[in-house]
């Protein structure tokens, strides 16, 4: 079980002033494959945090542990000063429940990959749903809300339109606006532009540009090293469950001091 | 001749782009020889009964008689009640199926296995004849009564259809909710819905795409398998007309009056079968199917379309 000894001690305070999202020894397994084996970071307020790494490096589940969608096996992960999934009491942890665990994921916003859109609503509905069913917002408020995150990401126009009918660039500003309505303090981009056409990515990769300048702290899984150097503060290279090499963005990709990770950017770039 | 005709028509037709194909179609002619087989044989069987010993007159004359009317009330009743059964007990086996609970999902195992694995008419008769085994219904201080009194024909035309029919909605309902990709639950969860919220804004709402059609094929099934009942002294429309059939000595017509009632309910529900899917497909395709009356207006419309666009094929 434990494989970090020294971090169960010291955990109260756990430097929480600072930090949104904090790592300590991390460990995740699924069954015997062991897929992030110790890992430590620390992402500050109001920063862009940048994930890259060659595929089953890790860095999606480590992203799915942050908002508990995977439970941690060993380590601790606080988020806002607050350990993830568990209470500690004494030296014993206590599983959170279900609808604690809700609670906290209403300050976390997640983006997807395949956007995870609800395909029996329009995308106004889809901006909606979640203040309305979790925060109780009413239903005028939360149209008007959501049309205002609409036009933020540039769909105004397409507010009655379901998923189906839309691109994937604009399926996922649907998704972004949708994470944002809960007005999270904390945003994580598991590869939002992996599923899109080339040309639909530069539409998103701007939305999330916005997003950075108004201050949100954001965590984003990625590929697009362009996004990485122009709009990351801090960017990570993860390689078979751990972190390989970390700093800031135009350091390393242009930088490199490990040789794993010169080989994989220079497959990349 | 094939050539013949390809210049004749390029004549008329300005010389705009490569010119359109006009070929001989091929002949088919094992669909003629098929079509005239399956005439002749329909018309004999239509001539068979044309002149068989049938008093046609009968039909209409007891169509609308007072005893068939409530047969077709109760057949309805019956075919109502036992798949609302159905459908909410359906709905606890799928969930307690597919629950972490081992417990649970077995118990909902085992009741699906046994359900489904015997025939409604022997369930029937055991529900019809527990009065054997048992002499009272005793729940303690809430409720005790002779069994005979408690287990009407009516509890038990609606036990044993709507028990045995809540075996086969667990399984459709479960294959509904397996259907839902795992990111919509996901995608819930992460916006801080409960489970609860999870399963019934998001994940139902999806099954029932999945879960529809073969429900509406349920309940025309139900309303033919209420017919069942009829052998438990549960009085419906087979029942009624078979009665009647015995008294007024007209058996076989009085059958295929009941088989027109039938074939009316489940006409009527196979209409509004069509409405409920069409509703729950929205979302899933980029335009709604049309309704019949769209369709008819279609094709109403390009007929009209191909006729005054003058190429007579």
């Amino acid at each position: 079980m434990s494989t970090g000894t020294n971090d169960t001690k010291n955990v109260p305070g756990a430097g929480s002033g600072t930090a949104m999202v904090k790592a300590e020894g991390v460990h995740k397994s699924f069954g015997p494959v062991e897929v992030l084996k110790g890992i430590d970071l620390e992402v500050k307020p109001s920063e862009v945090f940048c994930l890259i790494g060659p595929s089953g490096s890790g860095k999606s589940t480590f992203l799915r542990c942050i908002n508990h969608l995977e439970k941690v096996n060993a380590g601790r992960l606080y988020v806002d000063g607050e350990l993830v999934g568990y209470r500690q009491k004494g030296d014993k942890l206590y599983e959170l429940k279900d609808s604690e665990v809700a609670l906290k994921r209403r300050d976390i916003g997640m983006v997807f990959q395949r956007f995870n859109l609800f395909p029996h609503m329009t995308a106004l509905e889809n901006v909606m749903e979640a203040p309305v069913q979790v925060k109780g917002v009413s239903r005028a408020q939360a149209r008007e809300r959501a049309g205002q995150l609409l036009e933020r990401v540039g769909l105004a126009d397409k507010a009655g339109n379901y998923p189906s009918q839309l691109s994937g660039g604009q399926q996922q500003r649907v998704a972004i606006a949708r994470a944002l309505a809960m007005e999270p303090k904390l945003m994580l981009f598991d590869e939002p532009t992996s599923a899109l056409d080339p040309e639909l990515v530069g539409d998103v990769l701007d939305v999330m540009r916005d997003l950075a300048e108004s201050g949100m702290t954001m965590i984003v899984v990625t590929h697009e090293m362009g996004f990485a150097r122009e709009v990351g503060d801090s960017l990570v290279f993860m390689d078979e469950g751990v972190v390989v090499e970390s700093g800031h963005p135009r350091e390393v990709l242009t930088n490199p001091r490990h040789e794993r990770t010169q080989s994989f950017l220079s497959k990349v770039l | 001749m094939n050539d013949f005709k390809k210049t004749d028509s390029s004549a008329d037709t300005p010389a705009a782009g490569p010119e359109a194909i006009r070929a001989i179609p091929v002949r088919h002619y094992g669909r003629y020889v098929a079509a005239v087989v399956a005439l002749g044989i329909f018309g004999l069987l239509v001539w068979a009964f044309a002149n068989g010993d049938i008093n046609w007159g009968a039909i209409p004359d007891y169509f609308f008689n007072d005893r068939i009317l409530k047969g077709v009330r109760e057949t309805l009743v019956l075919t109502f009640l036992s798949m609302l059964i159905g459908i909410v007990g359906g709905v606890v086996l799928a969930v307690m199926r597919l629950s972490k609970n081992p417990v649970t999902s077995s118990i909902a195992w085992f009741y699906i296995w046994f359900f489904r694995g015997t025939p409604v008419l022997v369930q029937l008769f055991v529900w019809f004849n527990l009065g054997f085994v048992f002499e009272y219904v005793n729940l303690g201080p809430i409720y005790k009564d002779q069994w005979a009194d408690f287990m009407t024909p009516f509890l038990t035309a609606l036990l044993g259809l709507g028990l045995n029919e809540a075996a086969y909605m667990a399984e459709i309902c479960r294959a509904g909710l397996l259907s839902v990709d795992e990111g919509q639950t996901e995608a819930s969860h992460a916006l801080g819905m409960s489970h609860g919220k999870t399963l019934r804004r998001i994940v139902i709402p999806q099954a029932m795409r999945v879960i529809v059609p073969p429900t509406g094929n349920e309940v025309i099934n139900m309303l033919k398998t209420t017919s069942l009942v009829a052998a438990v002294q549960y009085p419906e429309l087979l029942r009624f007309s078979q009665d009647i059939g015995t008294t007024s000595g007209a058996t076989v017509e009085m059958l295929f009056l009941a088989a027109a009632w039938y074939l009316i309910m489940t006409s009527v529900l196979s209409v509004g079968q069509y409405y409920v899917e069409r509703y729950y497909a929205r979302g899933s395709s980029r335009a709604l199917p049309p309704t019949p009356i769209q369709k008819i207006k279609a094709n109403v419309l390009s007929l009209s379309n191909r006729s005054g666009g003058g190429a007579k094929a």
